[in-house]
């Protein structure tokens, strides 16, 4: 194509953030008001009484709300944003806790004050009177149902669902060969170095709200607030100032604090900010990952998969206002790059009595993942066969494509992978590893007392999730080019990426191109940041939106040269004849001649005015059907998700003694369609695999049987440093274009994180020679499975 | 706690430039520099001095300004990240070291690692591997996985050599310290 894609172009936000000149949200708002929240400190309890006499009298208290204070839209529970037939018994928050909480951090009381320091003294003096209930925590304590979160979710079953492709049961009866393994996954977080924020400002005489939310959806808060507090629509502006990551958590909307401050900040006419402590974070944002799994597979002699039942059950926390996303995806995502004979998957979403649960990067794939790969790697086991080779004879085939898995995907629409080449991917994987050459290393390691091992997982991850984006592109007279998209940034560098399509397309230098992103004054049409989707959505539709600019400046180019159209490229901002580049006018000229203008506003300007001659004066100035500028407005809606692949293979070693695991040596590679920018897809990659290696060796999310988060603070959950994470990551990538979309890409985002729990499993149980079914594996974890075997061995 | 709090004035040197601030004893440095002294590009991520994104150097030397008060500071030389381009307006070695590494995503954490890093590259210049692991051992990132703020710090050691004498924290006012 042309100069920019594919480049490993340097980000253009970086400068900004480098000098600390970022805009993060608690960086905004010097003159606001700032809320702190009363968090409930019991898991599961009645409100018996609150006394805020205490609290009001604190200097500096501006006001103290409850729910008795909310008026009615807000008075009621916060929206189920995904509704799903299956989700029957569905319950989400009220903004501020109505007579009952549901887990621990729940919000009870709002407290706006001057300051931070003084909204936590009053904090402090509000009174909450408290009856406890019994908590129920965990899988095992939600499924048994002798106590229940809400009283009117009966087994504490919020949804059963249920998919089938083909006659599992038959299947599996007919089989030479069953296997049953019961799989587990802990609870993590996506926990952003920056929480959750939000600014209000009201306007009382334009009746204007403005807002200002640490998300991955402005458009979405958007619409939720205008709801909640009676606005219209067009009189609420979301902005996303600079973001502090989100990886999932700040899709989430409206949170309470979205809908509480933005009312507090209008009752007031003041601005109000709530700015999230780590603490909150932990224990009032959002969790993911916990499920348990029972998989009974039916395969041949030569380890092909004839039959696959997976019963799960999710814990969905207190609440859920994201639906059924994670484990629906889970569901779906588990078969990878494999095409079992017959498939068959049930799920419980439970109630318990903690942090609700919405997607985290992968949003439900790693545990797929770790599910299927260990089922393959337990087959392969049991045949006594290469577990590459297992793999291999169970891959969809790159002729089969597209493929109809038989399912319905996470958007409602068929689960068909667009294209993929597996076979290919795990050459590439084999030889970058050199896993053929393994048990030599493996050999030579233990001849001195060292114990290693290998393992390798794949994944295939549908992403660039419909419903639609948009893209707005403007060429300023300047010959500077203005873009807009609606959704989000949180880190990953959608300006430089969108800003190189943008550039390319029209023929700009990169350097006049500024990309906007989230902010509902620039773009109202968006759907948000998640599912690895910016890049094919937002990517797509600013390049249609480009070509259409492109379009207009050649025409509008054309009648001033006297040229064709057909004649004309744009290099360097210069439209010119195709080979004489020293005969053009500037893009910026253009988009002057663009709009018939009464009045000059500079030099430049003067040459578009009423008397400055040109022109047909029979013709009207803006000819009909046409408008003036330099502009496209494009929108991209594909007709389902794409889906990127990927494999990775880690070498670990494992401490005999002390039971630590080290990563030698970890490889990925990966298949995200076409390359924008290979240097971002790299940092993608690396930071997932960070995240997955923290799912898989350190992070979770320590309740005790009341409920109470044992590790809610960064001293106590632990986050990968740089010395928990493998030194170099390989990386080998295979492009194969998606046919559903115009740039061929598939996402990235996410990618990374997926496999991390099962590829590390399974090279710990190649060193240790005992089955690992459950993730995290700390090191105790690790030496009581040693101390288990052996026990049973002996 | 219902009287006004008693406020006292605290004089720092903050990138170059005095500085004035009346603040009450319990105010955290972090709080201080970003709300009083409007210097924002210092980042909290989570006031319990673990994940090193609040790192200022304090008298030439990196500490957590979460865990600090900002009266038991009282006549201190601060460098922020603000304080860190040089007076010229060009980037340091180290930021621009991870401009060119690709060392920083959502940015948050970056102020942090910068700040650690121009002190941690002064007292070991040409960093082996392992001292530039060390180095950033105590900051936390939830992005990038570590691997291009490594590779960062030993193209910054290259950079400073590149623009060797030239002093790698600044004591001239920079653009960011008006306000």
């Amino acid at each position: 194509m042309s100069s920019l894609f594919g480049a490993r172009v340097q980000r253009v936000e970086d400068d900004r953030l480098l000098r600390g000149s970022g805009a993060y949200l608690d960086d905004l708002g010097e003159d606001a008001l700032a809320a702190a929240f009363v968090r409930s400190p019991h898991a599961h309890a009645r409100i018996t009484g609150i006394d805020i006499s205490a609290a009001l009298a604190v200097d500096g208290v501006v006001a103290i709300y409850t729910y008795r204070d909310l008026p009615q839209r807000l008075a009621e529970p916060l929206p189920l944003l995904i509704p799903h037939p299956a989700l029957s018994h569905g319950r989400t928050p009220y903004p501020l806790a109505n007579g009952e909480v549901n887990h621990v951090g729940e919000a009870v009381a709002m407290i706006v004050a001057r300051d931070r320091y003084v909204a936590e003294d009053a904090e402090e003096l509000i009174d909450v009177s408290y009856e406890p209930l019994p908590a129920v925590v965990g899988i095992d304590s939600a499924r048994r149902a002798e106590h229940l979160v809400h009283a009117d979710v009966p087994g504490n079953l919020a949804a059963r669902a249920a998919q089938e492709h083909g006659d599992t049961t038959a299947a599996i009866a007919a089989a030479p060969h069953v296997l049953e393994l019961d799989l587990h996954i802990e609870r993590s977080a996506s926990t952003p170095l920056e929480g959750r924020g939000v600014l209000a400002r009201w306007d009382p005489q334009a009746r204007r709200l403005q807002l200002w939310t640490s998300t991955q959806t402005s458009t979405g808060v958007r619409a939720a607030v205008a709801a909640k507090l009676g606005i219209d629509l067009a009189n609420v502006d979301v902005i996303t100032p600079d973001v502090g990551g989100g990886f999932g958590v700040k899709i989430v909307h409206p949170w309470p604090e979205e809908v509480l401050v933005p009312w507090a900040a209008r009752r007031l006419l003041r601005p109000v900010k709530f700015t999230e402590d780590r603490r909150e974070h932990f224990i009032a944002s959002a969790h993911e990952r916990a499920q348990e799994h029972h998989v009974t597979v039916g395969y041949d002699d030569d380890g092909r998969i004839l039959g696959l039942d997976v019963r799960f059950w999710h814990d969905n926390g207190a609440y859920v206002p994201y639906g059924l996303i994670v484990p629906i995806v889970t569901s779906t995502q588990l078969l990878g790059p494999y095409k079992p004979g017959a498939y068959k998957v049930e799920f419980d979403s439970l109630y318990t009595n903690t942090v609700l649960v919405t997607p985290y990067r992968g949003a439900g794939r790693p545990h797929g993942c770790f599910v299927m790969e260990r089922t393959i790697d337990a087959i392969a086991a049991e045949r006594g066969l290469d577990r590459t080779l297992v793999r291999e004879r169970n891959f969809i085939q790159p002729e089969e494509m597209p493929y109809d898995q038989g399912l319905i995907f996470q958007d409602g629409r068929p689960l068909i992978y667009d294209s993929g080449d597996y076979p290919a991917l795990l050459a590439k994987l084999k030889d970058l590893i050199g896993w053929d050459q393994f048990p030599a290393v493996r050999q030579a390691a233990a001849r001195e007392g060292r114990r290693l091992g290998i393992g390798l997982a794949c994944y295939v991850e549908g992403t660039g999730v419909g419903p639609y984006e948009g893209g707005h592109v403007i060429v300023e007279t300047s010959g500077k080019v203005k873009v807009a998209t609606g959704l989000t940034s949180q880190g990953q560098g959608h300006q430089t990426v969108l800003a190189q399509l943008v550039a390319d397309e029209l023929g700009v230098p990169i350097t006049d191109v500024e990309v906007v992103t989230g902010d509902t004054r620039r773009f109202g049409y968006a759907v948000g940041t998640f599912a690895s989707r910016t890049a094919v959505m937002s990517g797509s539709a600013v390049t249609l939106a480009a070509r259409k600019a492109r379009e207009k400046a050649l025409r509008v180019a054309a009648g001033a040269l006297e040229v064709s159209a057909d004649d004309l490229v744009i290099t360097d901002g210069l439209v010119h004849v195709k080979g004489d580049p020293d005969s053009g006018i500037g893009i910026g000229t253009v988009a002057v001649l663009s709009n018939p203008l009464r009045y000059a506003f500079d030099e430049a300007a003067k040459a578009a005015t009423q008397f400055a001659g040109g022109g047909d004066m029979n013709r009207p100035p803006v000819a009909e059907g046409d408008e003036p500028g330099i502009e496209g407005r494009a929108f991209f809606s594909p007709v389902r998700s794409t889906f990127a692949a990927g494999m990775h293979a880690a070498i670990v070693e494992t401490d005999p003694d002390t039971a630590e695991v080290t990563i030698l040596r970890y490889c990925v590679v990966h298949d995200c369609g076409r390359l924008i920018n290979p240097q971002i897809v790299e940092g993608q990659i690396h930071g997932g695999v960070a995240q997955g290696v923290g799912g898989a060796l350190y992070e979770r999310m320590a309740y005790d049987e009341t409920g109470q988060l044992l590790n809610a603070s960064f001293m106590d959950f632990l986050m990968p440093y740089v010395s928990e994470v493998p030194r170099r990551i390989e990386i080998d990538h295979l492009e194969t274009p998606s046919p559903l979309n115009p740039l061929g890409i598939k996402g990235a985002g996410e990618a990374g994180v997926i496999p991390g729990a099962a590829v590390l499993a399974a090279a710990i149980e190649d060193a240790e020679d005992i089955p690992v079914r459950s993730m995290p594996l700390s090191p105790s974890d690790l030496f009581e499975l040693r101390r288990v075997s052996h026990e049973e061995t002996a | 706690m219902n009287e006004a709090e008693q406020v006292h004035e605290v004089r720092l040197t903050v990138n170059g430039a005095a500085r004035t601030a009346s603040v009450p004893a319990r105010r955290l440095l972090s709080d201080c520099i970003r709300h009083d002294l409007h210097l924002t590009g210092t980042h909290v991520g989570c006031e319990h001095g673990v994940c090193g994104a609040c790192t200022v150097l304090l008298n030439g030397a990196p500490v957590r300004s979460c865990l600090l008060l900002a009266v038991s500071v009282d006549g201190a030389d601060i460098t922020t990240v603000e304080g860190l381009a040089g007076p010229d307006g060009r980037l340091s070695p180290v930021q621009q070291a991870f401009a060119e590494c690709h060392g920083l995503q959502c940015g948050f954490c970056t102020p942090g690692f910068l700040t650690t890093i121009t002190a941690g590259l002064q007292a070991a210049p040409e960093p082996t591997d392992e001292q530039a692991r060390e180095m950033v051992g105590g900051n936390l990132c939830r992005c990038t996985g570590y691997q291009n703020i490594v590779a960062a710090v030993h193209r910054a050691a290259e950079l400073r050599r590149e623009h060797e004498g030239a002093a790698a924290v600044p004591r001239r006012p920079g653009p960011g310290d008006v306000r």
